[in-house]
């Protein structure tokens, strides 16, 4: 018999603490199986969020750094600019970016710092309980929006990843999702592209992953991936929307 | 080392890259925005990094990451922007990470004024951020100082795994004043192998960064070890007086006037006037806030009659005085706020005041 | 040796695996596991075709997959 699937090792031993069908998980696997095929987990240093991934560095075998709320794109610039041969990850859900840190994100990304973004957009702060996210859904209702997100008083959801790729400076810029194994194909290789960019000390990369949270969603995870196909995915359009060096093609 | 006139805030900058500092990460704000000024022009010079953040918030966290990846790193601000930084302080403290960080004091609260004051006293020693840490806190009264002042806080910062906050105000950073630089120091980031980033063959585990314990007794266990940290520091200033304050006159007497920072240059010249009028004045002049010398007080208020705290403020440093003597000798307060220098005049009447209560 | 492997302590019984398979060879144990959940179990492995659909879809990475070598 022959292995054909197995944990890598840049994943800790640890069993995590998220929820039954959270795509945490996945994309961190894919995010640890992405470094350890570049052969580059020996110098990787990842910048853990607030939000439910704030023991992300529980989950990795690599040098971790826990960020003050939004603040990740910043620790991750004092920590590249250090050790400009390591490769530097931020990981951060929706109100860690979106909300809270939106001047660090654009700030970073504008200044084209070489580091890694991925964004776990799920459209809902999971965490402290189920509150609206800007990237929340116009009617859902949350916590904090138990009437449904009203537009004219509470706004509508900011689609960061086409904010980002205004900027001049971002090398790669990209929307996916993990909802089936075909995108999840995807998301492993825009993972993939964003690090090797960096790798090449070729710019700032960004990746926006529209990810379920089936206990604030109230729906099993099976249920929720469809949800999301239906009422995310065409508000959150997956696609590139900057990719300057051409790593899609090559 | 020649003598070279230099204002305060670039005597700092210089220091600190003469201390082994490359990296730099701040935002503008008067009456301090000649350091970054400074910084962005030496820095590349040797190699160094000079970030402009977009916002101080950002610039802390900055640090916070640099620190992390075993930078020497520095920031600085104003008095609104110090507290724009106060959670990534509290971050780098309970993670023991070492920087510095420059307060060149301005008029508040609020927006306040540009002028100079010493109203960040209470930000600076008594956290100003959330939770139970503390940042050294140094004072110097002289460009000579900020320089001096600015290698010494980069090996406490080393030493006790700890934030270094430098108390300067606007005079203190705007003036000029002949000084003789201190020798380059060397610094290797890999000397610290618990650094982010460090991928030293003697390398057995992953470097974590973190200061979030969610167990009651881990996070108590660590709170624990911080305070045995703060015990640690005190001591050292203890044995180390000359460190951590300055005595002048104060051996017989019988007024003891107080003060930090510019004030102190003032209240030199107060104590020499009111010696010439035969009244024994003597002056205490902490160069370290916190650990403060409460021994230095607590001795002096077996000797000494009273003691005059003055401070551009309403009174903060005033307090920890009276903790310090502990009641047992009347301490009084004289300050000026709004970006008034008091003169020696001004003091030496408060002085007669309660030399001479009639 | 098995072809589909569980560590059942990481599993949380979330059935993603369970309604991927193509096959249709995955269903929730009878039994419990430490945690309280059905883990997923492998219904009837020769049927089995390695494909790791399973494996990937897990977000705690609970199952090993093999492959008879020919």
């Amino acid at each position: 018999m022959k292995q054909v699937f197995g944990k890598t090792n840049v994943l800790s031993a640890n069993p995590t603490h998220y929820c039954p069908g959270c795509d945490h998980g996945v994309v961190h696997r894919l995010i640890a199986e992405s470094l350890e095929e570049l052969e580059v987990a020996d110098r990787s240093i990842g910048v853990a969020p607030v939000g439910c991934s704030v023991f992300a560095y529980d989950y990795f075998n690599i040098d971790f750094n826990q960020a003050a709320h939004g603040r990740a794109p910043a620790v991750a610039t004092g920590i590249k600019r250090t050790r400009p041969d390591s490769i530097v990850f931020t990981y951060q859900g929706d109100g860690d970016l979106a909300a809270i840190g939106t001047a660090e994100i654009i700030h970073a990304a504008n200044r084209g710092e070489n580091i890694t973004v991925v964004f776990i957009n799920n459209g809902i702060y999971g965490m402290t309980g189920g509150q609206m996210a800007p990237t929340t859904l116009v009617g859902m209702k949350t916590q904090t929006s138990p009437y449904g997100r009203d537009a004219a008083t509470m706004g509508s959801p900011i689609r960061v990843s086409e904010i980002i790729a205004t900027l001049e400076s971002p090398a790669y810029v990209t929307r996916v999702t993990v909802n089936t194994i075909a995108n999840q194909i995807k998301t492993k290789k825009a993972i993939k592209n964003a690090f090797t960019l960096q790798k090449e000390k070729k710019g700032f990369s960004f990746v926006e992953i529209v990810c379920i949270c089936p206990t604030n969603w109230g729906k099993k995870p099976t249920d929720a991936h469809k949800w999301l196909t239906e009422n995310m995915l065409p508000v959150f359009p997956l696609g590139t929307f900057k990719d300057i060096h051409g790593i899609e093609k090559a | 080392m020649a003598k070279v006139l230099m204002k305060g805030n670039e005597a700092l900058g210089e220091a600190a890259i003469l201390a082994g500092c490359r990296y730099y990460f701040g935002y503008p704000i008067t009456p301090q925005s000649e350091l970054p000024a400074y910084l962005a022009k030496r820095l590349p010079q040797v190699d160094g990094v000079f970030v402009q953040a977009e916002s101080e918030v950002a610039a802390i966290n900055m640090v916070y990451g640099a620190a992390s990846a075993g930078a020497r790193v520095m920031t600085s601000s104003s008095s609104p922007g110090i507290s724009l930084k106060q959670e990534g302080i509290s971050y780098i403290a309970g993670a023991e990470l070492p920087c510095l960080i420059v307060n060149v004091m301005r008029g508040g609260p609020g927006l306040g004024n540009i002028n100079p004051s010493q109203s960040d006293y209470w930000q600076a020693t008594r956290g100003g951020g959330h939770g139970d840490y503390r940042t050294l806190v140094m004072a110097p009264n002289s460009v000579q100082e900020m320089a001096d002042f600015t290698l010494a806080a980069f090996e406490y910062a080393d030493r006790f795994k700890n934030p270094v906050l430098m108390l300067s105000d606007g005079v203190l950073g705007q003036m000029m004043e002949p000084v003789v630089m201190p020798a380059p120091k060397d610094y290797d980031m890999d000397s610290k192998k618990w650094s982010l980033g460090y991928t030293g063959k003697d390398k057995t585990a992953r470097n974590l960064c973190t200061s979030i314990f969610m167990g009651q007794e881990e996070l108590e266990e660590h709170n624990w070890s911080l305070y045995q940290k703060y015990q640690v520091i005190t001591d050292f200033f203890k044995a180390n007086k000359d460190l951590a304050v300055e005595e002048y006159l104060c051996d017989d007497a019988e007024v003891v006037l107080v003060g930090y920072g510019i004030i102190s240059r003032i209240l030199k010249t107060v104590v020499e006037k009111c010696r010439k009028r035969g009244i024994k004045a003597g002056l205490v002049r902490p160069k370290v806030l916190w650990p403060f010398p409460s021994d230095v007080f607590a001795k002096l208020a077996d000797k000494a009659s009273k003691f005059l705290v003055v401070e551009m403020s309403y009174g903060q440093m005033v307090e920890d005085v009276k903790l310090a003597v502990e009641g047992k000798k009347p301490v009084y307060f004289f300050g000026r706020t709004g970006g008034a220098v008091p003169s020696d005049f001004e003091i030496l009447n408060e002085v007669d005041k309660i030399v001479r209560p009639d | 040796m098995s072809k589909w492997v569980i560590n059942e302590s990481l599993c949380k019984g979330c059935g993603i695996c369970i309604e991927r398979c193509p096959m249709k060879i995955l269903a929730f144990a009878e039994h419990l596991t430490p945690k309280g959940v059905h883990p997923s179990s492998m219904t009837d492995e020769s049927k089995c075709t390695s494909c790791a659909i399973c494996a990937k879809s897990c977000p705690d990475v609970a199952i090993q997959i093999y492959k008879e070598e020919k």
